[in-house]
Formats: structure tokens, sequence, C-alpha cells
């Protein structure tokens, strides 16, 4: 198919780089610097899109990201998106996009129906029904969701990479049209580092769809100039294709730059960078958009922005239509009239107002265009999904009406101008104040917010005029530099530019038909994304949605996926018109990043599969690994959870762990213990403080058990602390909570303690240890040290310093069994060694490594607490049955008032108890419930739950732990689990130890 | 993201930081004295100031150690940080600039 | 009030819908009202529409500084649950599930409360243990729940990674839990209220309470002093300072809390998906956008943004868990303001003062709790006494020691 509506010459596209592309399966040509949109124009194909609600067909409407209609579903497979704007899409070779939200096809879409039916689908419908019978809202819903949503998610992993980095600048500009040109020039010159952003794959702004001369040279020429001083700068960073799409506190901003895509092949680039900027100063050169006109029926495919046609025209050598009728309430729709014009087509200007006048219309005039004034278009014919021509009618004075007869006139384009609106997204994403100007007709900055450093500059803030935008950019790029200081900063040189002087616009911001509004057949789209028309404000208003926001979300005005980025200002006069209010009376709803939609793949960047969470491992994993042990997810730690033999399932290898472990010797890596070394004359008081019970007896060499309570008074950490020398210890956690122990210690001694002198450092990683636990454990040990390991010289609960297996070690005596064992701590580079070392001693004692879970079933056996699991943050020591470990004496510690409140101090609050299944077989759920009273179904009473149950061979039966209401008292009584399957097993209530030597004899 | 200045190391981005809620409360001597309503504002009552707040952050990917700041807590500037034991700053939230918002200019 | 129904909408369509009523009056606040409910939300209209219904006190002011359901009614992720762990909650929540569930034929205006099932995932040993102990307890509650294997939870969301980071265990499903339309909830308790002769004051702040011996009697407002027998504050977001202008403070701190949708797509994720270990939840609304949640700021802020690096603390979950959307658009990040206590459970509560009742703290799940919250708080102002209900929820609990922790079970060592 030929390109029909290309022209012969002219624009920015390379046209002896010829690029295929498929669309809805058709196979067309562009070329090199056509988007999508200006490819399928330069085609003849305007129907692109159906709408969101109503299913109407729908087209190309602007040339740029603030595209309503024109989102189509790009690529297949793999690398499918859904909702691409098809403006901003650049064509590379074989790239292929289909139309969605229709079926079968764009051209006729079964989902059309809902225009038929549009009459009984107003704003909020859904509100009032599906409501009877209630039982069938779920089935109602799931045809609603069918309906809605628009193009489908990928269904594949995504192939393509996406980078992220942080970058600091000193002035960052946004836009790179002619006032952020400007700025980053003058800013560039001062030596201070620039950052230039635009979204475009060009620079220029609006210079690119303009037929201004600069300098005496065409504007490309002039832009191309700046692009080249500035790339030539050092300091200077120009980067195209690049969205800022946020703007956040103390100026944060996002920017997403497309790498590759256009490229068609990524060839090992990422797809997308996205930079998060901390900036000294910004400098927002954001440009505008053309407003639309909101009209009868103005949503009809062939309706486009006046400025848009101009640009496909200009910039990419597209004529749209051979018959454009434009349709305007101000001069700037005559620059796009005699640009569209000298391309060879012909062009009628509607001009809304009642005489309009200047040298714009004069040259219009004079170059045969017709101009049809204080008309308004009243119908659009539509027909086979073409636009055949409209019918015109005068307006009244008021413009609230029409009259007269109406007069035909055939085109295949309407091009509507309806003035512009200041691109405000980012500044106020940044807290920055608008002030709507009455005069302007739009939204303006009015004062940046105190965090958010930096200068608008051109259209941005209302400034209309190439002049204007010019002399703002460089004054605003100097002020910049400055205040990020650079003292010598000053502005550029503005160059020569001659424009017309425009005149006034007419602001009607709702244009009449031959029916009332909202009553007819016709509609008045304000907001074409999410087919929100003016009936629709009406109705809301009427039924009280009066506040702003209310009609915002009752209408689902702004909301699509373009944000409302041309329907924005509209909606909000079209409300002030319904309520009879001004539009600053009205108010205005907040933008939200991003500013365009941002691909969570940038979001994610490289912090993803393998890199998303680190995995910490122990010195001694490659051992681990070697013996296969299957691992355990604990806090970021791997640790060997238990160590299979071939054909071995998870019970019968822990059980076989729990047997050797303590028949003979066990052994475990403890590495993963938090360990924090305290040093210091006030470490003693320090250690009084956070734990329950006294230190200040402990002798070097000593070790002790403690509990760490919150000052509510409950449990949220435990472990051993060893006596290294006078003022020294060494203090263990749990492997979850060593993080937290240490901030807790820090931040006691920065800001409640700060004169104690006590310094804390965390040695978790520096240490990797083994425990060696069962009968043979001592023997073992002596095999690989000279140290005398008899009772007497090295007691239970001490620490002693020597070399293992050559080398130098703490070894600790101390047992999470309750059976004889040492922890051996070595600097961590021999935890391999010391590992290997005691498996090839170990081998003629049968030595067992075993993991987390036989860890587990040990410490249960004899009753063992693990906090985090045994107990919550609810749990005081009393309630663990560890009143020995409160002391009475030694007077406060953190947590200790709480104990003596009314709550707290109940006797009967949940404890921790034993239990005993009847069948010995049965190992209870973790997390079943003890309940006070059996029933045949819920609700029952419940009295506590299981912390711990597991089979222990040790014990020969099934034992489990649980807190309970009132369970000490309840020792020795039956009680009943109730089970999610509605069976229930008898339970005894005992003391939570298990293994005592009466259970030793009978289990051997 | 704030950028917040250490006392110590100077000007960082917030993912550096912790914050801890409400700063300048001091642990009771003698909390055996207190009545039940008394250690329980001390442990679980805040003030929740809409505007100057006085709080607590820590560097805790940066050199672990604790400060104070004074930030409004409807435009999240921050006026001022400190060192602990260091007194509290007076901040003028009348101040046109780093005021409360409805002062602004 | 006239009724809503496929035939009104039929018989409206004829002359295109030019005579619906307003949903709510706007009426010049009275000289003195019975009861007064400050706060506009989901909470507190449903609070006056109780009071009207059930406690026959239909002389009721609903005040509203701003625009009603525009505080974190309108602004959170719509998930409905009642699988909480402390018996106290559950009661709660189940409570107002029980009322989600008749609520669009109850208020005659359609909620779309959808019980699409919700999906907890289980990530380690102690996630296991965690579900399993919540399992248990809430299923001996009388609430349905289910363990379901990784092969389960693959059925109903057929693209998860199993494997990811911390692979996924087993979860636990409620299938009674869902979404419903945030915005249609605020608005249908207005509407119901209205009719009943409840006056919706909005765009009218709270200024100051007339107290007298200990006991209010009026608000002094930015449209004069309104009289008041009774009041009740249901202010999300404000609560502390509403009870600095009372005298008081509460235990509760105000964070950030945000949240983001994608851009629309076709139905893709039918239930809702919470995990705690790859933190982050997940579901999709009606119009086919992902609705994406995660954790709170840590730090005290009124400003109701949005920050990046929780937007990247919270796609990073997404794409481990859901690797297929990272293609897929972030279409708008919003942020809300939430009122944490330190047991993450809510304060609804007699106060120092008479007659001033509170009911905040609701912390980053109050949307869900609107119905069953309302009734009991109306229930307990009309009575001068605590709803049974609500009664563990007192803020006295701070003083002795009773918390109802919910944060017990994720916050701990392990």
């Amino acid at each position: 198919m030929s390109q029909s509506n290309r022209l012969s010459q002219g624009g920015r596209v390379n046209r002896d780089k010829v690029i295929n592309f498929r669309y809805d399966n058709k196979s067309l040509q562009g070329y090199e610097g056509d988007t999508l949109a200006s490819a399928l124009l330069a085609n003849g194909i305007t129907l692109v899109a159906r709408s969101f609600k109503y299913h109407r067909p729908r087209g190309i409407y602007t040339a740029g990201s603030e595209e309503p209609n024109a989102l189509v579903q790009l690529e297949s497979g793999a690398r499918t998106e859904p909702n691409r704007r098809a403006t901003e899409v650049e064509i590379y070779e074989g790239l292929s996009a289909s139309s969605q939200n229709c079926w079968p096809s764009v051209n006729f879409d079964l989902g059309a129906i809902n225009a038929k039916v549009s009459r009984l689908l107003p704003a909020g419908f859904y509100y009032k029904t599906f409501m009877w019978p209630a039982s069938l809202w779920t089935t109602y819903e799931k045809f609603i969701r069918k309906a809605a949503g628009l193009g489908k998610s990928p269904n594949e992993l995504d192939p393509d990479s996406y980078d992220k980095l942080h970058v600091h600048c000193d002035v960052l500009v946004v836009g790179a049209g002619p006032a952020g040109l400007q700025a980053a020039l003058s800013a560039g010159r001062s030596g201070a580092r620039v950052m230039l952003i635009d979204e475009k794959p060009l620079a220029g702004g609006a210079l690119l769809g303009s037929t201004d001369v600069i300098d005496g040279e065409p504007a490309a020429q002039w832009v191309q100039k700046v692009v080249d001083a500035l790339t030539a700068m050092p300091n200077v960073t120009v980067l195209p294709r690049t969205t800022v799409t946020g703007y956040y506190d103390y100026n944060f901003l996002i920017a997403n730059e497309r790498v590759s895509e256009h490229k068609g092949k990524p060839n090992g680039e990422p797809k997308e960078r996205l930079r998060k900027i901390r900036a000294k100063q910004v400098v927002l050169a954001t440009g505008s958009i053309e407003r639309p006109l909101v009209f009868a029926d103005n949503d009809r495919p062939g309706v486009m922005l006046a400025s848009a046609i101009r640009t496909y025209v200009n910039r990419f050598g597209v004529l749209p239509g051979r018959n454009i009728a434009l349709m305007t309430n101000n001069d700037s729709a005559y620059l796009a009239a005699i640009d569209i014009k000298s391309a060879g087509a012909n062009v009628t200007v509607i001009d809304i107002r009642q005489n309009p006048q200047g040298e714009l219309v004069e040259q219009a005039k004079a170059q045969g265009i017709k101009v049809e004034t204080n008309r308004t278009i009243s119908t659009v014919n539509f027909g086979a999904n073409k636009i055949k021509g409209i019918s015109t009618m005068a307006l009244s004075d008021d413009g609230r009406d029409v009259s007269g007869g109406a007069s035909s006139l055939e085109c295949d384009l309407i091009g509507v101008a309806g003035g512009w609106t200041p691109t405000v997204h980012l500044y106020s994403q940044a807290k920055g104040k608008l002030e709507y100007r009455d005069d302007l007709h739009c939204f303006v900055p009015k004062f940046r917010s105190q965090n958010n450093h930096g200068f608008e500059a051109g259209s941005c803030q209302a400034t209309w005029d190439l002049a204007g935008c010019l002399s703002e950019g460089a004054e605003a790029g100097a002020a910049a530099a400055k205040a990020s200081g650079f003292e010598n900063a000053s502005a550029a040189e503005l160059p020569a530019v001659s424009e017309a002087a425009q005149s006034e616009m007419r602001p009607l911001w709702i244009l009449p038909t031959d029916h009332p509004i909202g009553i007819g057949p016709k509609k008045h789209f304000h907001e074409l994304h999410n087919d929100a028309t003016v009936a629709d404000i009406a109705l809301a208003a009427r039924e009280g949605f009066l506040s702003v926001e209310h009609l915002k979300r009752y209408t689902t005005t702004g909301m699509g996926t373009d944000q409302g980025k041309t329907s924005n200002v509209n909606a909000l006069a079209v409300m002030a018109e319904i309520r009879q209010k001004t539009i600053p009376e009205v108010g205005t709803t907040t933008f939200r990043p991003p500013f365009t939609p941002l691909t969570f793949g940038s979001i994610v960047g490289h912090e993803r599969r393998e890199l998303f969470l680190q995995k910490r491992k122990t010195a001694m994993h490659p051992c681990h690994d070697a013996a296969g042990a299957v691992y355990e997810d604990v806090g970021d730690w791997k640790r060997p959870f238990y160590f299979p033999k071939a054909g071995e399932n998870m019970h019968q290898a822990v059980q076989r762990e729990c047997l050797a472990a303590r028949k003979s010797v066990g052994i475990l890596d403890a590495s993963t213990l938090g360990k924090i070394d305290i040093q210091g004359p006030d470490a003693k008081k320090l250690l009084n403080m956070v734990y329950t019970n006294a230190w200040s007896q402990l002798q070097p060499g000593r070790c002790r058990y403690g509990l760490m309570l919150n000052e509510n008074g409950m449990v949220f950490d435990d472990g051993v602390t060893t006596c290294l020398a006078e003022n020294h210890y060494h203090m263990t956690t749990t492997s979850g909570g060593a993080a937290r122990v240490m901030g807790w210690l820090e931040e006691w001694l920065q800001t409640e303690w700060p004169s104690w002198q006590v310094y804390c450092t965390s040695v978790t990683e520096q240490w990797a240890v083994a425990t060696i636990t069962g009968p043979n454990s001592r023997a073992l040990l002596s095999e690989l040290c000279d140290a005398p390991l008899d009772e007497e010289s090295f007691p239970f609960m001490s620490m002693k310093a020597f070399e293992v297996a050559g080398i130098p070690a703490r070894v600790f005596r101390i047992s999470f069994t309750g059976d004889l064992a040492f922890e051996i701590n070595v600097p961590a580079r021999y935890g391999v060694a010391l590992w290997k070392a005691l498996m090839a001693a170990g081998e003629k004692h049968d030595i067992c490594p075993y993991g987390t879970e036989a860890m587990h079933v040990l410490r249960a056996e004899k009753g063992f607490i693990i906090v985090g699991q045994d107990s919550d943050a609810t749990v005081t020591p009393m309630d663990l049955g560890m009143d020995w470990i409160v002391s009475k004496k030694k007077g406060d510690f953190l947590g200790r008032r709480s104990f003596t409140r009314s709550d707290t101090s109940r006797t009967d609050r949940k404890q921790l108890v034993g239990l005993l299944t009847e069948d010995p077989n049965f190992v209870l759920q973790e997390g079943a419930h003890v309940v006070a009273e059996l029933k045949d179904k819920p609700p029952m009473e419940m009295l506590g739950h299981v912390t711990s149950s597991y089979m222990s061979p040790n014990v020969g039966r099934s034992i489990a732990m649980a807190m309970i209401k009132d369970g000490f008292n309840r020792k020795g009584e039956t009680l009943n689990v109730a089970l999610m399957d509605g069976s229930s097993q008898k339970v005894k209530v005992t003391d939570p130890v298990f293994l005592t030597e009466a259970s030793k004899e009978a289990s051997s | 993201m704030f950028l917040i200045k250490c006392p110590w190391c100077g000007e960082r981005d917030q993912s550096e930081f912790h914050a801890h809620g409400e700063a300048h409360i001091v642990r009771p001597e003698n909390p055996d004295q207190l009545s039940e309503e008394e250690w329980g504002d001390y442990v679980f009552f805040r003030k929740n100031p809409k505007g100057l707040h006085y709080e607590r952050w820590v560097h805790s990917h940066g050199c672990r150690r604790w400060f104070n700041a004074a930030r409004n807590t409807i435009t999240d500037h921050i006026y001022a940080t400190y060192k602990p034991g260091e007194p509290k700053p007076e901040i003028d939230v009348n101040d046109p600039i780093h005021g409360n918002p409805e002062n602004q200019r | 009030m006239k009724r809503y129904s496929i035939f009104s909408l039929l018989r409206n369509s004829v002359n295109y819908h030019q005579d619906w009523q307003a949903n709510w009056r706007s009426p010049d606040p009275k000289k003195e009202y019975d009861v007064v409910i400050v706060g506009g939300g989901g909470h507190g209209l449903a609070t006056a529409y109780y009071l009207a219904k059930e406690c026959g006190i239909t002389n009721v002011a609903v005040i509203e500084k701003g625009w009603i359901g525009g505080g974190n009614t309108g602004r959170n992720t719509t998930i409905v649950r009642s699988n909480y762990l402390c018996d106290e909650s559950a009661g709660m929540y189940e409570h107002a599930l029980k009322l989600w569930e008749g609520l669009s034929t109850e208020l005659n205006y359609n909620v779309m409360f959808s019980p699409r099932g919700l999906l907890h995932l289980a990530h380690n040993v102690h996630d296991m243990q965690e579900i399993g102990r919540r399992g248990n307890a809430i299923h001996l509650n009388g609430i349905d729940s289910q363990f379901l294997t990784p092969e389960g939870v693959k059925k109903m969301v057929p693209f998860i990674n199993l494997e990811c980071r911390y692979p996924v265990l087993g979860a636990l499903l409620q299938p009674r839990g869902g979404t419903a339309r945030h915005d249609a909830v605020a608005w249908g308790y207005a509407r119901a209220a209205d009719a009943m002769g409840v006056d919706i004051i909005q765009n009218c702040e709270v200024t100051g309470f007339k107290i007298e011996n200990n006991t209010v009697t009026g608000l002094k407002t930015s449209r004069g002093m309104i009289g008041a027998k009774k009041v009740g504050c249901v202010v999300a977001g404000h609560c502390s300072v509403m009870s600095e202008m009372a005298g008081f403070r509460l235990p509760i701190e105000s964070v950030p809390l945000q949240a983001m949708v994608s851009e629309p797509i076709k139905p893709i994720i039918d239930c809702v998906v919470m995990s705690g270990s790859v933190h982050v939840y997940i579901s999709q609304s009606d119009k086919g956008e992902l609705v994406i949640g995660a954790g709170s700021d840590l730090y005290n802020s009124y400003s109701q943004r949005g920050s990046f690096d929780l937007v990247e603390e919270n796609i990073g979950p997404v794409l481990e868990l859901y690797p297929i959307f990272s293609r897929m658009k972030m279409l708008r990040q919003w942020g809300g303001i939430v009122d944490v206590t330190v047991d993450r459970s809510p304060v609804v509560s007699k106060t120092p003062v008479n007659n001033l009742f509170f009911n905040c703290g609701w912390g980053t799940g109050g949307f869900k709790a609107t119905p069953g919250s309302g009734h009991v708080f109306a229930h307990s102002i009309a009575r001068g006494e605590m709803h049974p209900i609500a009664e563990p929820f007192s803020m006295n609990r701070f003083n002795s020691g009773a918390l109802v922790d919910e944060g017990a079970a994720a916050a701990v060592a392990h």
C-alpha cells in the first residue's frame, strides 16, 4: 500500500530509509523518523481505536504524549505491550501493532453496542443497578470486567533488560524547546553541570511542527546549532527520548529514557534506562498542550488538534486530509491553516469569534483560506467510519445558543484549536501552587514549594510568543546556574525572530448544537479517553457531586492513561459553566506522578531476579552444598534445614539427625547467630539495663543467658552474653534479631545514655561458628586441641580461647540441646577449615551434621524456647515461666515497670505449657488452637495456640508447646485441640520439658 | 525523597536514614513511682503535630548515629538537624519562607 | 429517596437523565444536633447512617472539612477481609464483613463489594506458623479460611513465580474477602443517611470544641458554632489534631501510606494476593487497573505525597512474584495519611471529655472495617457505653497493657 497521504517533500523523515511495519495484520511502509501515528496517517489510516466505555470509533488526535485515543497493543508474544501511544512509538523495521479494546476488529466492533445503548449508560450507571438479585452481582461483574480494561498484559517473561542509575547535576532543564535550549545554553556556558531532557527523539519542542525562522534560517537549523554547542560542552548532558515522569521533594526527579526500542533490536542495550536525579536547580520548560473544543460529536476519528495536523505536515511530511475544516477560538489555528494550505489541502477556518482580526487572519485570507466567523460546528457527518462533512450554525451573542440555518461543508478532517494549556504537571507534582489567570484562560505557576528550587520558562507559564520563550529560557538558565553557585552565569544572547502578534481568544467552553446539550443524540466530549461528556458532568452536578473531586471521580474525568492532559481545563471550565461559578471557584485536582506511564521493569532496573534481595550465606556454606543440604530461609540467611541422605524425605532425615546428635555427636552451623562485641567501662551497666537478670557478678570467662524486653515489658530477643575480660563482652542474639538488637543498644546509648562509655560493634559476619553436641563432643574436641576440657577446667557456661585444629578459636560451653556441647567460634575465613576438621575427626564418632529443623526438635525436647516462635510481642518472661530470670534485686531495667500494670500482672494470662497428644503419633499443626469446650462446629472459644510441635525420636512420641490462657494452672488437665478439618485431638497439659532422664530410658 | 543533613556527614538522601518518632522524650528516672497513666503516656502516647515536629532520625546506612530534626509535617521541610543533647532550635513557624504553606508569600 | 434499579435507570433514560435528584442536600448547619459526627469519610457517614437507621437518632450532622469520602476512603486499595489474628479484631472485622455482604441492597447503592477471594502467601517456616495460627484462629471464630499448597496458589494465579526469593510454601485463603468500590461506599452511606434526615455539611472545618464542665457541648467551625449533645470524631489522618483541640493526646502517629495503579488491562488476576515477606499486595479493579500497595513510611507526615523509593519498594516485589508484569506501566501513584497505633489496632473509645467519642487509629486497614466500625460506633454513641465489639479498643488499653496486638504476629524475632 502506498503512502497516499505523504507529501512529496518536506518533514524530518529520512525518505531514503523505508521502514516496513504491520498494523492489524496489514503490511505498511513508513520512513525512518516516523512515529506509528504519522506512518498510519501517511497510509490513510484514521480509525485506530475504540473508546473505553462506549466503544466509539476513535482516531489519532494529537502528535505527542498527550494522546487520549490512539492506544495500541505493540508487538505480540513476550515483547507485547498494551496501551502504547501511537503518537510516541517510533517505527522500526518489522514493528507490529494492533488495535485493542475491540472485537472482532476496530472497524467492526461488537462492543459498539454500548454506543447504541449509551442512553442507559450515563456516568455512574453502575452504582444504580446490578443490585438485584444480590447474588448475581459477581456474574454481572465478570462481564463488566471483560468489557473494561484496554490492552492485554504480556503473558511471558520479559526478554529485555532495564538500566537504572543515580545522577546529580547543578541545573536540570526539562524540555528542549526554545526556552529549554536557551536555558541549557546559558547554564552550560557557566560551567554548571547541566542536563537537558526531552521526551521526543529530536530537540526543538514546538519548533518541530512550525515554520518559524530564527536568525534568518529555518528554526531546525538554529536548534541543531544549539544542540551541537551543548553536546560539545563536557559539563552538559543532552538526553532525547527521555521523559521526566516525576518531580518529588527536594528536587528529586525521575527520568526514563527509551534506549533501544526505536532501533528495533536491543543489541545488548537495555530497553529503558531510569535516572534518579538530584538537581540543585530545576528549570521547567515543559511547554504547553493545545486544548480541544467541546462541540457536538467532537470525538469522531478525523477530529484532531490543529497543531497536530500542522506537526504532521511540517515534521513528518504527512497531510492527513484533503478537505480540512479548522475550528478555532484563537489565532493559532491560522498558523496551521497557512501551512496546511501550502501543503496542498483545501482549508476552511470556522472561527467562533465574532470578528477575528489581526495579522494572521489577514495572512490566511490573503492565501485564499476561507474564514467563517461567529459559527460553530453543529453536526459532524460521519458514516462508514469516516468524516464526510460538517454543518455549521451561527452563534448567539453569548455563545450559548445557535441560530439560523445550518450550512454544510464537505470535509474529511477537522482540526480544533481551543487555545493552549501550560504543561504544569511536574510543577504541580512538586507541590507548586497554580493560579488561574482570567486574561490567559489557563492555570499558570504561582509559587514553588519551598523544597524544590528552580525556575519556569516559556509556554509552561503561558508565554506564548517565541521571542518571549527564548528570552525567558535564557534568563532562567542563567538564574539557575547562579543559584547553584556559578556566579558568573549570564543569559545567552537572543536570536532574531519575527512573528505575528496574536489577538484575543473567545473562551466558549461548551459549543451549542441544534439540540440542548445532553438531550438528544449528539455527545459533547470534554474527555475522550474515558468517554466523559458534558451531559455526564451536568448529571453529576444534578446528583449533588459538586466538589471537583466528586465530579472527577463520578464521571472518571482525567483518570485515564493520558491523565487528562488535553481535557483537564475543559473539564473544569465545563463544571464552572454548569455550576455557574468561576474556574478558580471550582478548583483543580492534583496532578500525580508519573507524567506518562512508567514501565515496571524500568522502575525495578537491575534489582530483579538474583539481584532482587541478597542471600546471606555462612562461611561453611560450600560444605553444606557438598553435603546436599536443603536450605531454609531465615531472614536473609540460607541455613541448612536438613541434610537428606539418598532416598530420605525430610521427616526421615530430621529423625535421624535428632537421634544421632543425642547418641554420639552432632554438628550444627550456628554462624548466623547475631554477635555484638561490647566494650567500655559502662558495659555492665548497659547489660543490667537491657537484660532482665543481674550481670554485676559475671566474671571474665563466664557466660550468662538473658532475655531482652521492650518498654512494654514484652520479650523481643534472647541470647547468651559472655564476659571476655573486664569491660569486654560478647553478646549473641537470635539470627533474625541481630540488626534489631544492635539498633536497640545504639538507640539507648546514643539518645538516652550518651555519657555512658560503651561501644558496640556488630561482629556477626566476623565469626564462623560450629556447634558440636552430644556425649562424644568432648572426645571429638579433645582430639583437635590441647586445652583441658574436663568439667572442672572448662565448666558449663564458660568460655575459653584456644586453638582448635590449629585455628585460633573462642570455645563456649553452652548448649541449646541440653546435652554436653561446645560452640566453637573461629574467624570467618577459617569456617570451612574448622568444619572439615571437625567432620574428619568426627568420622569415628559417626558425627552427624544437622540442620535447623533438628535443632528445633532438640531444643523443644528440653523445653528451650525460640523467641518469635514460642513467644510473640505479647509475652512477658513470667508468661514463659521464666520468673527465675527476672531480677527482683538489681533495680530498674527496660520494661520492668510494665509488669505491674493491671493487665500485665494478671495471673491468668496466656502461659507457656507443654502438650502431649492422646495419640503419640499425632503431630499437631503449629498454629492449631486449644479450645475451652469442643463443639460440633465453630465458633468455639479459644484458649491459645500450639507454638511448636514435632515428632521427637528421642522422647519417642510427638511433643508440643503452646501458649494457653491460665496455662500454669491447667497442668495435668486434658483439653481439646480443634483442627481445621473438623476433627479434634485430646491433649494433656504438661511442663514444656519432654526429655527427662526417665523418658530417655523409656524410649531406648 | 528528602535531602537530610546528618550533623556528622552532611546532606544525604533520605534512603540512608530511618525516622524514629518524637524527640526529647526522657525516660522517667523512677518508673516505679509512676501511675499506670503516666507510664502509659511515656511508652505509647506521642505528639503528632500538624506543622512543626521535633523528631529523631538515625543515619542507619551511613555513620549509624542518631540525631534530631525539626521538620514541618505539612510541607516536609526540614528546618534544622542537630545532635542529641543539643537544645531544641527555636523555629518561627510563621516565617514567610519556611513556615506553613498557608503563610507562604 | 428515589430508589435505584434497572427500571429507574430505563425510565430516566427516556428524558436523558434530567430527573435524577441530588444524592444529598447541602444544608446550612442547624443551631444544635443530638449528635455531630466530625469527619465525612466512610466511617463517619456510616456512623450517621446507623444512628438514624438503628438508634432512632436522626437529628445528626456530619461535618466535613472538604468533600465527603476525600480522605483515606477515596485513597485506599479497597481490600475487604476479616482474617485477623486476635479474637477482638476478628470480631470487629467479621462484623464489618457481614454488613459488607448486604450493603448494596441495604443502601440501594451498588458499592460493588466483590468477594473474589483473598490470599496471604507464606514464604518461610515462620510465615507458615503465622498463617497456621491465624488460619486456625479465624476458622474457630467461625470465619471461613483455607490453607492452600503452592499448587493451589498456582491454580488461582497461574502466572505467579512460586520459586521467587523466599519461595512460596503455602497460603491462607479467605474466599469471602475481596474488594469494594471505595467512593461508592461514602456516597451510598451519605445518600441513605441524608434520606433519613442527617445533615451532611461539607466545606465546614472544625476549629475547636466547646467544652463545659469537662463535657462537650458544641463545635466551633468555619461556619459558626454548632451545638452538640454528643460528638463523635472520625477523622482519619487528623485525629491527633482534633484531640489536641480537646486537650488530650492519643497513642497515635500519622504516617504516609502510598498506593499505585497500573494502566488498565483486560482481566488477568481475579483474586487479591498479599505477601508479607515479598512485601506487596495486588488486585485488579473492575476498570482493569492493577491496584498495588505495601508498607507505610515511618515518619510522621500530613503532606499526602507519594515518594519514588516506595514505588521501587512495591514494584520490586511485584516483578519478583509476577515477572510477566515487567512491561506493564504505572499509571498513577498517590499518598494518604494513616494513623497508626503501637498494636496496629484502632481506637474506638470514650475520651477524657464527657460525651466526646473518638474512632481512629485504623492504620492501613480502615476501609474494610467501614460498615462495622460505623455500626458499633453509632450504638456506642447512642447508648453512651461502648458496644461490646468496640470495648477492647478503648484507649485505656495503652495504660493497662491490654493491647490487641495485630503487629505481634509479624513483628517478632525468629
